[in-house]
Order: structure tokens, then C-alpha cells, then sequence
């Protein structure tokens, strides 16, 4: 204390290096605790306001992009090129022609759209029902060689899954399953199956086995404790999960791609990645479709928030 | 399971759980039992077998032939990918990692406005990847561009072609990855710093611990583990990320910025050698199995029961 209390009375009054700072007049003493106490509020607001223009900064960095994507879409066509940073004429059209569909890339967009709920929905329904067969035979049933289950899965989820996409086509024409939304189903489920089985672990362990033994005992057997007792206590990781593997779905570009070349069977992604093979597209009818495109999973995210965080922390989407 | 759960079962990863196996009642299991457990697992193998193994061998075997490799090795570009790759996930991933870090310390002030930005900062990840990196394409552009704009704008200077040079094109692509990617690191080490007791800081400031001291003796010590976790991920999904070089520079300018993950793809889709694209991809595993090995290891401690 008493170190402290001596260099801010030198710094404040003016005493500075002068030995026995402590016989400092009464009158002094105190101008110098008010110095003290004036220096630490300025030093506090200081820190406060760098702060504060620190997060300016980062509220700028994640804004622009985004407002980058709504000003291209609010200009008229014309426009486009001017790149003004507010737009001479703001309208609405291009949302216009891309929710009535009045452009050719766009002909199948409602379609297409319900192309991607129906892959994310779908990918969604068979990464929570294998993940959570497979995790409740590793955690609960503890099946021999469930270990080499558990490391299969890791071993899927930290490859990544751009470097399988070319023997995953060519396997999926040996399928015979190209142009057909259930091949990308399959491929994103099986990349999306190892984080559900993740978590599902982690999960599980804060669910008693005592609960398990009892309805064993009152005569259960194995599907019903899965179904009855497993499922419904697992709500939350279900949630997390179930959210994970929707956006993965609705996110995807490669796989869509690869896999889906008819306007019929793309899916949002795909049409819109389309726009990209002219150089004279109109560009704010890709961003007025990029931004319809970029809602339900942002709907989704800040709606799921919570549980996101949670699935959040130990994986996420793979890049 | 909420946030900080997790975080530290991440980071205790040996200690309690590895060793607080707790018997199931079907340990030892057998006859209708056993029966149903194999029926439970039968779907996660068959689509493991179906989708994971039989690709690998099925590009293990498309890329077996050695003469593929002479063919790569003559390849200026493949050089220039792998210089690329290089880059791209030395100097991103670190980078990211340590903004994420000290981004992390800085949402941790428990202020109403740093809670509200936290929302908006977390937009980017939100967003998905592929509108996300148009944008940023679009921002960059030379001529009408907004950032140029508002370069001229605010500070009256012209800006660059950003997207016709080769470093600024690679700069382009990682500064795009940070962006999208870098909300979820940072909550993961929030989480992670969260889960810090308290009591231990306050200990250490009873020693007269000051900032970098606790950093160096709490903080530290307990988010290291975390951290090297993060690293690995973080290198793997960055080997792995087709979208920002793709959609960014698009490998331009005269593909010097393609990386390992696009420039497989572009040699089996655009110039139709998909076992040369195979091979290319196949040069990556030396760095790739030992990065997967650790991650397995280090993964499988945080799960415990294996």
C-alpha cells in the first residue's frame, strides 16, 4: 500500500524520488489521494473507451461482409457496378424476381429450396437415429468391441471430407445413385454420424445406469429402454445434434455439387453457386438469393442458441 | 451439457474418466441381448463400411499407380498448391487461434454491450460458408468493390486489385477463413475459460499475482491442453476447406492460389483426370494421418469410456 501511496503522491505533488514521502503535509496528503482517485477513474474510463472502440472494430469486421451482401441485393441492376456504399436507388426487386422465380438459374428455385430441407431434414432424421443406436450400444450396452466402433467414428470426423470427394462420387455412379438427393443424404450422414456419437457419449454419461437396471428388472428389454428411457433423456444432446446436422446439410456446397447436376435434383446451394458460370450474371440476383438462402440457418442458429452452444464446443461443422 | 461441461471434460481428458467405468448392467452380455446391441450398431457400420471405408480404398486404389506421381511431381502448380496449403493453414490457423484466444479474454468482461456484441460477432459463423465467401469475393473486387469504396471514401486513398495478385489473393482466402471460422474458436476458448474457477484467481491474487502472472500461472497451465486441441481441429478442417479458396480467389489468379483441397477437385472436374486428382490428394496423408492419429488420441481421452 504504502509503495503504491508514494509514487502517486510523487506523481501527483509533485515529490517525486524525495526519500520519506509519508511526512507529506496534511493538506498534501489529501490533494494527493484525490489525484490518485482521479487517476484510476480517468485510467478506468481510458481502458473503458479503448474497449469500446476495440468492439467497434469487431462489430465493423463481422457487419461488413453482411452488409456487403444486402446492399448488392438492394440495388437495381444497373447499379450493380457503381458500388456505392448506399445504394442510389434501394429496391426490393431483386427479392422480387426471386421469390417469383422470373429469372432462368432461377426457374426451379422453390424446388430447389425444398430440395435442401428435404436433404438437411432428412440428414437430420438418420444422423439422430444411427448416432444414437450406435452410442447407446457403445455407453449403455457396452458391446464388446464397441471401442472400434467409437474410433471409427473419431477417425471419420477428423477427415475431412473434401479429400474423400472424388472416390465418393465415382462410388456413388457405382450406386447408381447420382442425381438423386439420397446420395448426398447418405454421404453428409455419415460425416455428420461421428459428432452426434460424440456428444451422445459425453452425454450419456450423466444419465444413471440405475435408471437402465431398474427397467430391466421391471422386465424391459434393450429397444424399449432405448425408446422409453434413453431417447427422452437425451432431449437436449438431440436438440444440439439435430440442429448440427440440419446446418451441416443446408451449408454443404462440394457434395451437392458433385453429386446433383440436374436443375430438378440441385439443391439451393447448387443454384446458387450457378450464377457463378457467366461473368455477367446479374449479381444482385445471386445476393438476393444468397441472403433467402442464408436465413433459415441463421433463424435457426439464433433461435437454437442455447443448445447450440453446448453441441458448439466440442465440434461443429467440419470446414 | 452446457458450455463449460464440456470444455473441461476436454481438458481433464486422463485423470478421473478414464478410470470411473461404471459397469453396465449388460456387461458380459449375451443371447437376445447381444442380439440387440449388434442390431444397434449395424446401421453406424454398414454406412461407416458403405461411405468411409470403401471410398478410401476405392482412392487408395485409384491412386496406386506410381507414374500418377511423376505426372503430379512435373506439375508447377501442384508446388504452388502445396506452398499454398502451407501457408494457408501455418499462418491461418495460428493466427485465428490466437485472435480466438485474446477474443476470448476480451468477451469474458461482463459488460451488457460486450454481451450484445457477442450476438453480432457471431453472425459470421452463422451465416453459411457459401453466400458468406461471395460476399467477401465481391467486397474485394478492384473496380467496384466496396471496401475499395469505402477506402476512398473514408480515408480518400485508392485501394488495390486485391484479387489479381498472388499473395493478396492467398491473404484474401485466409483473412476470409478467419472471418467465418473464428466466432466458433473464440467460443470454444471462452468456454473453456469460463470453466477457470474463480477461487483460483482470487488465490493467486492473494499471493499478489498480478495480470500476466495469473496469465502465466492459471490461465495458462489450464487452457493448454484446450488449446493444442484446438489447434489440431483447426488444422484439419483448414486442410480440408474447399469453400474459401473456392469461392474467394477461386484459385485465381492463373490458379496461383489453389490449395491442396481445391486443386484435387479441379484436376478431377475441370481437366478430367480424377486418378491424378486422387494422387494429389494422396500426397497430403504423410501430414494428414499423424495429425488424425494425435486427434484420435487426444479426442478419445476427453471421451473416457473407450
Amino acid at each position: 500500500m504504502s509503495v503504491t501511496y508514494g509514487r502517486t503522491a510523487g506523481a501527483g505533488a509533485g515529490f517525486a524520488g524525495q526519500p520519506g514521502a509519508d511526512k507529506v503535509p496534511a493538506v498534501a496528503r489529501s490533494s494527493a489521494r484525490l489525484h490518485t482517485k482521479l487517476h484510476y477513474r480517468l485510467q478506468r474510463y481510458a481502458l473503458e473507451a479503448l474497449a469500446i472502440a476495440f468492439g467497434l472494430v469487431l462489430a465493423i469486421w463481422s457487419l461488413l461482409p453482411i452488409y456487403n451482401m444486402w446492399m448488392i441485393a438492394l440495388d437495381s441492376h444497373d447499379d450493380v457496378f457503381s458500388g456505392a456504399i448506399w445504394p442510389d436507388h434501394p429496391s426490393l426487386d431483386s427479392f422480387r424476381v426471386v421469390v417469383t422465380q422470373d429469372f432462368w438459374y432461377l426457374s426451379r428455385f422453390w424446388h430447389q429450396f425444398g430440395n435442401s430441407f428435404y436433404v438437411g431434414l432428412a440428414v437430420m432424421f438418420m444422423t439422430l437415429t444411427i448416432g444414437s443406436l450406435a452410442s447407446f450400444t457403445i455407453g449403455r450396452m457396452r458391446i464388446k468391441h464397441g471401442w472400434m466402433l467409437s474410433n471409427a467414428a473419431l477417425m471419420t470426423y477428423v477427415i475431412p471430407a473434401s479429400f474423400l470427394a472424388i472416390p465418393m462420387y465415382r462410388i456413388m455412379q457405382i450406386y447408381g445413385m447420382t442425381n438423386n438427393l439420397w446420395s448426398v443424404i447418405l454421404a453428409l450422414s455419415t460425416f455428420a454420424t461421428p459428432y452426434a456419437i460424440f456428444i451422445f457419449s459425453q452425454y450419456g454419461k450423466s444419465i444413471p445406469m440405475e435408471l437402465d437396471e431398474s427397467a430391466r428388472i421391471d422386465g424391459a428389454n434393450p429397444f424399449q429402454i432405448y425408446y422409453r428411457i434413453y431417447l427422452p433423456l437425451m432431449a437436449p444432446a438431440l436438440v444440439a445434434v439435430g440442429t448440427y446436422a440440419l446446418l451441416l446439410a443446408w451449408n454443404e456446397y462440394l457434395y451437392n455439387f458433385l453429386l446433383l447436376s440436374t436443375p430438378d435434383s440441385m439443391t439451393v446451394a447448387v443454384a446458387l453457386a450457378q450464377f457463378l458460370n457467366s461473368d455477367e450474371s446479374p449479381w444482385n440476383l445471386m445476393m438476393a438469393t444468397a441472403i433467402i438462402y442464408a436465413m433459415p440457418p441463421i433463424i435457426l442458429y439464433y433461435g437454437f442458441r442455447r443448445y447450440m452452444a453446448a453441441g458448439l464446443t466440442m465440434g461443429g461443422v467440419k470446414g | 451439457m452446457s458450455v463449460t461441461q464440456q470444455a473441461v471434460a476436454i481438458d481433464r481428458g486422463f485423470s478421473e474418466q478414464r478410470f470411473a467405468r461404471r459397469r453396465g448392467m449388460f456387461s458380459g452380455i449375451h443371447g437376445a441381448d447381444y442380439v440387440w446391441a449388434l442390431a444397434f450398431a449395424v446401421p453406424y457400420v454398414v454406412i461407416f463400411l458403405a461411405f468411409v471405408i470403401y471410398p478410401i480404398c476405392y482412392g487408395l486404389w485409384l491412386g496406386s499407380e506410381p507414374q500418377l506421381y511423376s505426372q503430379l511431381f512435373a506439375d508447377p502448380r501442384y508446388f504452388t498448391a502445396v506452398i499454398n496449403t502451407l501457408i494457408y493453414v501455418g499462418v491461418g490457423v495460428n493466427l485465428m487461434l490466437g485472435l480466438a484466444f485474446l477474443l476470448s479474454g476480451f468477451f469474458i468482461r461482463k459488460r451488457w454491450w460486450v454481451k450484445a456484441l457477442l450476438v453480432v460477432f457471431i453472425l459470421p459463423w452463422a451465416t453459411p460458408a457459401l453466400p458468406a465467401y461471395m460476399s467477401i469475393h465481391w467486397l474485394l473486387d478492384g473496380q467496384w468493390g466496396m471496401l475499395n469504396n469505402l477506402l476512398w471514401f473514408v480515408f480518400g486513398i485508392d485501394g488495390p486489385v486485391y484479387l489479381n495478385s498472388h499473395w493478396m489473393g492467398l491473404s484474401a482466402n485466409i483473412g476470409a477463413d478467419i472471418w467465418k471460422n473464428l466466432p466458433f474458436w473464440t467460443i470454444i476458448l471462452l468456454a473453456g475459460r469460463m470453466s477457470i474457477p474463480q477461487e483460483l484467481y482470487e488465490a493467486a491474487a492473494v499471493d499478489g499475482a498480478t495480470g500476466l502472472r495469473k496469465f502465466a500461472h492459471v490461465t495458462y497451465p489450464l487452457m493448454a491442453n484446450l488449446y493444442f486441441v484446438c489447434i489440431l481441429l483447426a488444422t484439419v478442417f483448414a486442410l480440408g476447406n474447399f469453400n474459401a479458396t473456392y469461392f474467394v480467389s477461386g484459385g485465381g489468379p492463373a490458379m496461383s492460389t489453389e490449395v491442396l483441397a481445391t486443386l484435387g477437385i479441379r484436376y478431377a472436374y475441370t481437366v478430367a483426370l480424377p486418378r491424378l486428382g486422387v494422387a494429389e490428394v494422396m500426397t497430403a496423408l504423410p501430414v494428414l494421418i499423424p495429425l488424425v492419429y494425435i486427434l484420435m488420441r487426444k479426442l478419445r481421452v476427453s471421451e473416457g469410456q473407450l
